[in-house]
């Protein structure tokens, strides 16, 4: 009952601090439960939500991928390179960067397995090539005006109380299931549990290490391709240094969400949480209008701190036989 | 010294490479003329504008030999750089200006050390919040603008000259000197190392590691601080979001360049310093031939990816094997 307690604390006490967060807001600000702001709030998150999702799949396997802005930018400037410039539909597009995004995750989990090379540094490296890349093709914001673009942002779902979900943040849902599903009920994603838990026992029970780690990376950067298709639709330009620090957001949304950065334990759903209290405390300042948007980066380094302190604690607890140092 | 130069031989190829370009760029890059009593040229420009990277890079060092990383240490330049500006612009002397940013990179470094040390963090996680809160708490010193300032005290540290140098050249220079006597000449350097090889076993040995832990922690918090100092004087105003942004990166470059292993235990002062000033030979190369300063991106990539290929263990024999073979046709 103890490691159960473990393993869902965390993400319950992300639940409840969003719920929490969340009726504060309402408490002072009623529109806050209108539909309305709850689709905004999913759509104007939805490119952070899909960095989230293969971020989780990193983290849990015990690593980390500070590329995932860098290829997030090159995707919004390749796809209008690739959309206005070569005259390339924009359906075509998008499945050419998708394809490049995986093959280039599928690299970087290459490099790191063979190279035995610190994920961080390996993904720094990625992020530096991403980012010259994308300022090489251009340096200015380029516009996109194919009208299949403006199909595409009109499409949406109407809430109940005049909230319209628009396509943008139903990929961000459908990336969270089916990341979910293959994180949760397959083999693949149990596999990715075992790398983070112990690499080396993983390997002695047979895991094949080297396919997890470039499935790993792979999904990691085919989802930053994803969240630069959708950032490319969300402002329809593109943009070399868009998405410059987003990583970290990421990051600290799946730590929020109650996965351990040692890698291991955690979970799909915890990340939705942490990226909605992220987006959260931005509805809520802009709402404010008195504080500046800075507060946010103070607000989301103390909840990172109270979060991280919390799983410590929580080790420490359910694990009173593992002794340290 | 000997031996340095058998460990240096590789970046001072590399070095030697970067100054040929920069001097195929621009003939007379290696011209050194005395203006006004101040040195002027290539090498010394390529110093001067390197200095915050290699102040970084010789905090830097010893985190990385203890298998640590300071991520923070760009924000922190931030925070020092905003609490200079802060001070001179309430009416402060710009010395006591110059001691609250130091005094401030100590308490963050404090900060960090404390989260690792005795929370027990990872030390990527734990500086990874003072790299996101950082700049938020720089921005809450400078209301969120660029806070200029006209204290020609505080500027001087960036303009000013000594002895005929600029002074950040002096600054960098006395810091790696200074860190190089205090881990060399004293058996510091060989307690880091030990704890960075293995922290049980250091303890056990009798070697005060959560100390150690702490105290690179604050040195890099100081050197950050120094750095940004220098960063805030430049432009005579502590610019919150970009002040020392992405720095953090190019340092724990400089120091991979230096040969000091991702997995702790081996590092160089010296050795991290040539790698900031190939680095900023590098950038400098690219700016002066007029490409565009973005490909400077994708050469620091290529040599990372160099790097990490050299150092893998995977390709060590084959190196190993190389060097033998080499090593005996040279013989014969």
């Amino acid at each position: 009952m103890m490691r159960v307690n473990a393993r869902t604390l965390p993400f319950l006490a992300t639940l409840g601090v969003f719920i929490l967060l969340y009726a504060l807001c309402a408490l002072q600000y009623p529109a806050m439960l209108s539909s309305r702001v709850i689709a905004n709030l999913l759509t104007d998150n939805a490119f952070l939500g899909v960095l989230a999702v293969g971020m989780t799949f990193v983290i849990l396997s015990g690593g980390i991928d500070l590329s995932v802005g860098a290829v997030m930018g090159f995707t919004t400037v390749a796809l209008a390179v690739m959309i206005e410039g070569a005259g390339l539909h924009p359906l075509v597009s998008f499945t050419i960067m998708l394809v490049g995004g995986a093959l280039f995750g599928c690299g970087i989990g290459a490099a790191i397995h063979w190279l035995k090379a610190p994920p961080f540094i390996v993904t720094l490296t990625a992020m530096f090539l991403a980012r010259g890349a994308a300022l090489l093709l251009s340096t200015d914001s380029i516009p996109v005006r194919h009208e299949f673009y403006q199909t595409l942002s009109g499409l949406s779902l109407t809430l109940p109380g005049g909230g319209r979900l628009g396509l943008i943040a139903l990929l961000m849902l459908l990336a969270f299931v089916a990341g979910g599903v293959l994180l949760h009920f397959t083999r693949a994603g149990l596999k990715v549990y075992a790398l983070g838990g112990n690499a080396r026992f993983a390997g002695l029970m047979g895991i094949d290490t080297a396919r997890t780690t470039i499935l790993v990376y792979g999904v990691s950067s085919t989802m930053a391709a994803l969240a630069g298709i959708i950032f490319s639709l969300y402002t329809r330009s593109g943009y070399a240094l868009t998405g410059v620090g987003v990583e970290l957001d990421a990051i600290a949304a799946v730590v929020i969400g109650g996965t351990l950065l040692s890698g291991g334990v955690g979970g799909m759903a915890g990340s939705l949480i942490g990226v909605l209290i992220q987006g959260l405390i931005l509805t809520w300042i802009t709402f404010d209008g008195s504080l500046s948007s800075w507060w946010t980066k103070i607000a989301i380094g103390m909840l990172l701190f109270i979060f991280i302190g919390l799983q410590r604690l929580i080790l420490q607890f359910s694990a009173p036989t593992r002794r340290t140092g | 010294m000997s031996g340095w130069f058998m460990a240096a031989r590789s970046r001072l190829i590399l070095l030697a490479l970067v100054l040929l370009a920069n001097v195929a760029v621009a003939p007379g890059f290696l011209e050194l003329r005395l203006v006004e009593g101040r040195l002027f040229g290539g090498i010394i420009d390529i110093l001067n504008r390197g200095a915050p990277v290699i102040l970084l890079a010789i905090g830097m060092a010893p985190v990385i030999a203890t298998r640590g990383i300071d991520l923070s240490v760009g924000a922190i330049m931030a925070i020092a750089g905003a609490v200079a500006a802060a001070s001179v612009n309430a009416g402060h002397a710009w010395p006591v200006a110059v001691l609250a940013a130091l005094g401030t990179g100590l308490v963050c470094g404090l900060w960090n050390g404390v989260l690792v040390t005795i929370f027990r963090l990872q030390p990527i996680v734990a500086t990874l919040i003072l790299m996101v809160a950082g700049r938020g708490i720089a921005q809450m010193i400078t209301e969120g603008r660029v806070l200029t300032f006209t204290d020609d005290g505080l500027a001087g540290v960036s303009s000013a000259t000594l002895l005929g140098l600029p002074l950040p050249v002096l600054i960098a220079l006395a810091a790696a000197m200074i860190t190089g006597l205090l881990v060399r000449a004293t058996a510091l350097g060989l307690f880091i190392e030990a704890v960075g090889t293995s922290p049980r076993a250091a303890r056990l040995a009798g070697v005060p590691a959560p100390g150690i832990l702490i105290g690179v922690y604050v040195w890099s918090g100081l050197m950050a601080a120094l750095a940004g100092l220098i960063a805030a004087a430049d432009i005579r105003g502590a610019d919150a979001n970009n002040a020392g942004l992405w720095l953090e990166l190019d340092a724990i470059l400089a120091v991979v360049i230096g040969g000091t292993s991702l997995y702790g235990g081996r590092f160089s002062i010296s050795l991290s310093v040539l790698g900031a000033v190939i680095l900023q030979g590098m950038r400098t190369c690219i700016l002066r031939a007029g490409l565009p300063p973005e490909l400077n991106l994708l050469l620091m990539a290529l040599v990372i990816a160099l790097v990490l290929v050299v150092q893998s263990p995977a390709c060590q024999p084959a190196i190993a094997r190389l060097t033998t073979r080499l090593r005996r046709r040279g013989a014969a």
